[in-house]
């Protein structure tokens, strides 16, 4: 009986427990266990019950979740889900579904690059000939159109759709929700790719100068400026998960960089030729890489390991992006080729483009073209089953079931806000905005003990040795050279010593050197006597000896 | 083929009418939140910071305060708002703490005012009137009603001279120190003897005393009624059994005990104030050593108080300070001080344990918060989540050295600033002195910091490891 009593809550083991469950788990390496001190091993203990209540608490809420995940399955074997057209699934599928799919025919200012708002609710289109517009495309509501009379390379919303950000022929510009100009960003010169950290109100650019820039938008300082010395940027995506910016670059390296470091934190060699697209999942477990040799890679970017590489693509690719749910999406000229379940390592998931009459293949989810039009960018747009497509035609929401992300969560991102929520959200971000130079691989990694610092790695009297045993080598002379009374005066090391540090600073170490010399020269005198003959070997003058304790 | 899509209706999620509330519903994947870490301690950041923008501890002073030195308080346990006090003057005065207000106000005594007690209620007959007891150095110890009906002409002259005075008690030496028995109608009183008394009896019962040395200080358990401590002049901290009319232990301290206050939560504890600059926290069941020293006091500590939650404690200095301690910790977690208080003689704790009260040699009577940044305005639901979550948070993050730093940062006087640097150094050198003696001196005794100030104890406590070595050697 006293054994029920003192056990702890019992936590339900739920199937479902592993999705809810943090890396940096304590629970998982147990540290606790091994601990002796009684205090510290009850007050961990506490700490990872009330964890696995959380995970546990979290899990079981799942299933009060009001969506559910799209799908798009063959109903027979000779069914092929590649084979659905775009107009076949526009008919099977509910009206509001169907007029989802935008089609914007703009001729004139393409080829487009498109940017959909965090919450999905807003898009930004960008024609290479200056036309750039946003708008609330459900609504179909227009809310700026500017013609900048300019090329332009890109356009990013920042924090929401009040404002965007838009690569022009020689700067960047802020504009507002209205398309007022707000801002040039003179330091931004000849910029072709742009990504807005979130988390961190920061607005990164690269571009043919091949730098990359950060500028913090709440502040308009200019965070870091980071040479990459590898020519003109080709392709660019921030990792969701912990900020970090890809870069892709002309030599076939992905380069990782954060903006508190001057190298990149990373490179992986990922095509022969150029990179032309990157992309990472939501968790950023995946990258996917394309290059203008004509090959796809899938690599696993927490142990940076290619997963699947896929080479002789029909046509080079020209840009990939992953959905929430880790569709992979894959652009070749006018083709969108779409994967499900291509990232993981199992052989079984390495994408292939037909069968070839094998069963276990993974042949591609989707397919479609873009007869005549090659395709810029696409952006799965974020909580619905879409893929936006710009292309040089104008701009298309390709309907792919399965996509998006079925169950928002609204205190974090919410499509559905209104004017009021989204002006306390910005409030809160802003409070909770990170600083700049906390980017790191690992996002998790503040508030752990840092394992490396000597402090956490050695006890304290190990510490106190390694102090005590410094004090005893400088007492001892042990960082300088020792006296040798039998090399020539201009070959001592001591001398050299003295020759090598600044002739006109006067430290202690320098007055030790010059004394140790002084000594080295009495021995070698003494020793020239003794040669001589002129003084015994075992002569001690005894009235020096005396005096030189008040030396 | 099968084929669903993600469909929301914009009805289900987006209010029909402007009263309604919109739906917010919430996805806990861990996918969908990323930074979850970073943006916490970023929260933990601001949250410590606002705490510390918000901290205003000083409340406010009662009434016009006293004329003269305040050096004693007395709470009173059944009510929440009501405060007696007493100064060099001889005058006692009874306070409305809430419109901090006097309510009474007596001539009490000629020359200073040792001792000061409220009287429990069920003692003082109706639910509303109360009494108190002082004592002083005129050899008097008096009763007295602060019913507001027994004085109604408290205006012009604001002294009043016995209007409220029921009984007097005559001894023949001059009193130190005064409290009441929780439930019986029994009293101690310190001083050159420490005599028990009866309300109904003008002569003392008993007397207590235990060598020969002045009592200063009296203190009676609220737990166990029976139990009390007191110190004295000679060094002393003795316990006392009313059940069996003698004292059960005696502890000298290296400096003299001036105050003590039993943990409400936990009878069998109590704190100690000390002239050495530390308090002390001791289980009367083993004194041999104090459970924890509370350091931090540049100059004798005068009082120690214990908040109502046993897990607080609040402590005035001779160097004009008040600090708060959580009784788990050695440093103070708050350090208050004005520039016009002087040494602080007494701290109590107000019985909701929201508020401190300082008796202080300038004659005020200040009123304090317990948390410098709490705010006792009605909170709507929200707020109140709020605070807890950010309470949560702070308490999380509480070794990150950024939080740390600003959560402990803490201006203190110039004076105390200068006298911690030479304490520091002052420490230092007898450290170091006994580290070199001990070079030379291998069989030199280790004394815990715990042990140091006790001189010694009249009952010696056997420690389980000496005893198995006694029994070991009589085997043999």
């Amino acid at each position: 009986m006293s054994k029920g009593l003192k056990s702890q809550p019992v936590v339900k083991k739920r199937d479902n427990i592993e999705k809810f469950e943090r890396n940096n788990a304590l629970s998982k390496n147990s540290q606790y266990r091994k601990t002796k001190d009684k205090k510290l091993k009850a007050g961990l203990k506490r700490i990872d019950q009330k964890y696995k209540n959380a995970v546990s608490s979290a899990a079981s809420t799942e299933y009060l979740l009001p969506e559910t995940r799209g799908f798009l399955e063959a109903e027979d074997e000779m069914e092929k889900t590649f084979k659905v057209t775009q107009a076949e699934i526009k008919d099977a599928v509910d009206v509001s579904t169907a007029q989802n799919a935008l089609n914007l025919k703009l001729k004139e200012f393409g080829p487009y690059h498109i940017n959909y708002s965090r919450n999905g609710r807003n898009l930004l289109i960008c024609g290479r000939k200056g036309h750039v517009a946003s708008m609330d495309w459900r609504k179909g509501e227009l809310r700026a159109e500017l013609h900048l009379n300019e090329t332009c390379h890109a356009a990013t919303y920042l924090q929401n759709e009040q404002y965007f950000a838009v690569a022009q022929k020689k700067y960047a510009f802020i504009y507002d929700h209205e398309g007022i100009e707000l801002h040039r960003l003179k330091q931004h010169i000849e910029v072709t790719q742009m990504e807005f950290l979130p988390y961190h109100y920061l607005l990164a650019t690269a571009g043919r100068s091949g730098f990359l820039k950060y500028q913090d938008v709440t502040t308009g300082q200019l965070v870091a400026e980071l040479r990459t010395k590898l020519g003109p940027t080709l392709a660019m995506t921030q990792n969701p998960w912990n900020a970090i910016v890809h870069l892709g670059h002309s030599n076939g390296t992905v380069t990782l960089w954060a903006p508190n470091m001057p190298t990149p934190l990373a490179r992986l060699l990922s095509a022969r030729g150029p990179v032309t697209g990157v992309a990472i999942d939501r968790q950023g477990y995946y990258m996917a890489t394309t290059g203008a040799d004509k090959s796809m890679k899938i690599w696993d970017i927490r142990n940076f390991r290619e997963l699947h590489n896929l080479e002789n693509l029909p046509t080079p690719g020209s840009g990939v992006t992953i959905s929430d749910t880790g569709v992979l999406a894959l652009s070749r000229g006018p083709h969108v080729t779409l994967w499900k379940g291509a990232l993981s390592s199992a052989k079984s998931s390495r994408p292939y483009f037909g069968s070839s009459g094998l069963a276990d293949r993974n042949t591609p989810y989707m397919t479609h073209l873009f007869a005549g039009n090659k395709v810029t960018n696409m952006q799965f747009v974020p909580f619905e089953d879409l893929l936006g497509v710009g292309h040089s035609g104008g701009v298309t929401n390709l309907i792919v079931p399965g996509a998006g992300e079925a169950n928002y969560d609204a205190l974090e991102i919410n499509p559905f806000e209104t004017a009021k929520q989204r002006q306390e959200q910005e409030v809160r971000t802003l409070l909770n905005k990170l600083p700049a130079d906390s980017i790191s691989l690992d996002p998790d990694m503040i508030g752990t003990v840092e394992k490396r610092a000597s402090s956490a790695r050695l006890t304290a009297r190990d510490l106190a040795e390694i102090t005590t045993q410094k004090e005893r080598d400088l007492k001892n002379n042990k960082d300088i050279p020792a006296v040798k009374p039998e090399t020539k005066s201009k070959n001592s090391g001591l001398r050299a010593f003295l020759r090598k540090k600044n002739q006109n600073v006067i430290d202690e170490r320098k007055l030790r050197v010059e004394k140790q010399l002084e000594k080295e020269k009495a021995a070698r005198q003494r020793k020239e006597l003794v040669k001589r003959g002129e003084q015994a070997e075992d002569h001690k003058d005894l009235v020096s000896e005396a005096l030189s304790r008040f030396s | 083929m099968k084929i669903k899509t993600i469909s929301r209706s914009a009805d289900d999620y987006v209010p029909v009418k402007s009263t309604q509330e919109s739906q917010l519903p919430r996805n806990l994947d861990p996918a969908l939140h990323p930074f979850e870490r970073a943006r916490e301690y970023t929260r933990a950041l601001n949250a410590t910071k606002m705490e510390r923008m918000f901290a205003k501890p000083f409340v406010g002073q009662m009434g016009h305060g006293h004329r003269d030195g305040v050096y004693v308080i007395a709470k009173n346990y059944n009510v929440l708002n009501k405060l007696a006090t007493a100064s060099a003057d001889g005058i006692v005065k009874y306070w409305n703490m809430g419109t901090r207000e006097e309510l009474a106000s007596f001539r009490a005594h000629y020359g200073l005012v040792t001792g000061l007690c409220v009287t429990p209620q069920h003692l003082s007959g109706s639910k509303n009137s109360n009494q108190m007891l002082s004592c002083g150095d005129d050899r008097t110890v008096k009763l007295w009603s602060v019913n507001s009906d027994d004085f109604a002409h408290t205006d012009e002259a604001n002294v009043n001279n016995g209007d409220g005075l029921l009984k007097t008690f005559r001894g023949e030496f001059a009193f130190q120190g005064i409290d009441h028995h929780r439930t019986k109608a029994n009293f101690v009183t310190g001083g050159a003897k420490i005599q028990l008394w009866d309300l109904n009896r003008s002569r003392p019962l008993e007397d207590l005393s235990w060598g020969a040395d002045n009592v200063s200080t009296v203190k009676f358990n609220q737990n166990e009624g029976d139990v009390l401590a007191s110190a004295g002049s000679d060094n002393s901290i003795v316990l006392y059994d009313l059940r069996t009319n003698s004292a059960t232990q005696k502890i000298i301290h290296s400096m003299r005990v001036n105050n003590m206050c039993w943990n409400p939560m936990e009878p069998f504890n109590f704190a100690v104030a000390s002239e050495d600059h530390n308090a002390y926290y001791y289980d009367m069941r083993n004194m041999s050593r104090a459970l924890h020293v509370f350091k931090d006091h540049v100059s004798a500590v005068m009082d120690v108080d214990f908040s109502p939650t046993g897990d607080e404690i609040v402590t005035g200095s001779y160097d004009k300070t008040i600090r708060i301690y959580q009784v788990k910790h050695g440093h103070s977690r708050e350090l208050y001080h004005t520039k016009r208080m002087q040494h602080v003689f007494q701290v109590k704790y107000t019985m909701d344990s929201k508020y401190i009260v300082s008796g202080s040699d300038d004659g005020n009577v200040r009123l304090w918060r317990a948390k410098a940044w709490e705010r006792s305005s009605v909170k709507s639901m929200r707020e109140k989540n709020k605070l807890e979550y950010d309470e949560k948070l702070k308490e999380r993050f509480k070794f990150m050295p950024e939080i740390r730093r600003i959560s402990r940062h803490r201006h203190a006087p110039k004076v105390v600033k200068k006298a911690q640097e030479i304490k520091q150094v002052e420490l230092n050198s007898i450290k170091r002195r006994e580290t070199n003696e001990r070079r030379t001196r291998r069989d030199m005794e280790f004394v815990p910091e715990r042990k140091k100030q006790i001189v010694g104890f009249v009952h010696e406590y056997k420690n389980r490891k000496d005893e198995s070595k006694t029994n070991d050697s009589d085997e043999e």
